[in-house]
């Protein structure tokens, strides 16, 4: 089956069982920035924006992308220039070993979306349902917090 | 882990209608909503094979809206739309404390209050708090539609009476319980209290299944309880409503030996179990717990 969705502002038709996962239908266009964590909704690795709200895209079926505007975290920069949320993250300290870090991004990225000015808590709350192994978040939530002061 | 497919069918019709046309065509057919629930299972390797129908487009099960004797949410309404709702906010302060408990912020975009309901989860996070507004559902087919209370709705473990061909499409939840009372002359304000409760047990505040769910609704007036209501998620094979409770409540003058003797019903008229999640001995003494600081909290 063919679906039809904008990817990263571009039209593009993915192909897969309508049931498939969408994150193995981006992964497979060659946009491998969405990681698979745990495969069941837990950790947010697979995180991406749909018509700009913040799923699991392993456990979004394909057919649900019909005619949806994705972003991944390929389509958070502009051309050359960092998302905020990517800068702050680069001098704050907010990366590691990185696998988590495009789910994160996505998720302040819809945070910063609707709560320009966000408390440490609504960060906190925005990010619950991504999972990092390294930071101990911390650095996560002072990323989020000094992006939201730049924007 | 990727999915194998071999044996699955999605199919996705553009409305309501056809949807019910399809699920009346295909009876063995089954209903798939936001997928937060059904994916997981499906990645697991534990998703029956079979038929699926998305009812992802059918709008006409989506959104909230205040009618004459209650407010009505679409079953497609999303735990996100829940939260952000003033309306359900100012008039069913659970249902938004219940949505924000209910996984993440990915979770609660795509998760709906009928899949809720559907998935038939003991431990589901908004269906005891259905069981505390009275919920009723509206369950729709190709041949009509009829409207059942939600008490009762779940038979057994991951049970419901639903017919063929039949989805649940409205969530009604009917006038607040005291609002009458409230706004009637004779209450005065220093005798009348109203207290709405809700508290999710579970290893982590985001993200985790409950070990043990409460939601509450108490009404007092002139020190004693006019009227209780309690439900509780992951201690029975179902959400239950703890009626014994209640009537061992209704009446009673809100002091110790009451509270005592309310633990002591909720204790016999519930069924926690061991599982991966907890063990009966731990929910059976947070059950009574959640009790007492519903009773007792801002006293």
């Amino acid at each position: 089956m063919t679906t039809n969705c904008t990817l990263n502002g571009r039209r593009t038709s993915l192909q897969g069982h309508p049931m498939s996962r969408l994150l193995d239908a981006i992964r497979a266009t060659g946009l491998t920035g969405t990681k698979e964590g745990c495969g069941e909704g837990e950790c947010g690795a697979c995180g991406v924006l749909l018509d700009g709200a913040l799923v699991n895209s392993c456990l979004t079926p394909l057919a649900h992308a019909d005619g949806a505007a994705i972003t991944t975290i390929e389509g958070v920069a502009t051309g050359q220039m960092l998302h905020e949320v990517q800068e702050a993250f680069l001098e704050c300290g907010g990366a590691q070993c990185g696998i988590c870090t495009p789910g994160m991004v996505l998720a302040a990225v819809e945070l910063l979306s609707r709560t320009p000015e966000p408390t440490e808590e609504d960060v906190r709350v925005a990010l619950a349902g991504n999972l990092c192994r390294c930071t101990g978040y911390m650095r996560i939530f002072e990323s989020v917090l000094e992006a939201a002061k730049r924007q | 882990m990727i999915p194998i497919l071999d044996g699955y069918q999605l199919v996705v019709p553009r409305s309501l209608g056809e949807a019910l046309d399809d699920l009346a065509r295909h009876p063995q057919s089954r209903p798939f909503a936001g997928g937060t629930d059904l994916m997981v299972v499906l990645e697991a390797g534990h998703l029956p094979a079979g038929r699926y129908v998305s009812l992802q487009y059918c709008r006409e099960l989506r959104g909230i809206e205040a009618g004459t004797s209650g407010v009505t949410i679409g079953a497609l309404t999303t735990f996100t739309e829940i939260s952000r709702s003033a309306l359900l906010a100012r008039d069913y302060p659970l249902l938004g404390l219940a949505a924000r408990d209910t996984g993440g912020v990915a979770t609660q975009n795509r998760g709906t209050i009928g899949g809720n309901i559907a998935n038939a989860s003991p431990a589901a996070d908004t269906p005891p708090v259905l069981l505390v507004y009275n919920a009723e559902l509206e369950l729709i087919s190709a041949a009509g539609t009829r409207r059942v209370p939600y008490l009762g709705f779940h038979s057994g473990y991951k049970k419901m009476n639903l017919g063929e061909g039949e989805i649940i499409g409205r969530v009604i939840l009917p006038a607040p319980l005291g609002a009458a009372a409230a706004s009637s002359p004779s209450s005065a304000a220093s005798a009348f209290s109203r207290k709405e409760y809700y508290r999710k047990v579970g290893t982590r505040k985001a993200q985790a299944i409950s070990k043990v769910c409460f939601a509450g609704m108490l009404h007092v007036d002139a020190g004693a309880i006019q009227d209780v209501r309690i439900a509780l998620g992951s201690v029975a094979p179902t959400v239950i409503r703890a009626l014994a409770t209640e009537d061992a409540l209704r009446g009673q003058p809100l002091d110790a030996d009451t509270v005592a003797a309310a633990e002591r019903t909720l204790l016999s008229e519930i069924a926690p179990i061991d599982d991966i999640r907890s063990t009966a001995r731990y929910r059976t003494r947070v059950a009574a717990n959640l009790l007492r600081e519903f009773l007792t909290q801002g006293k």
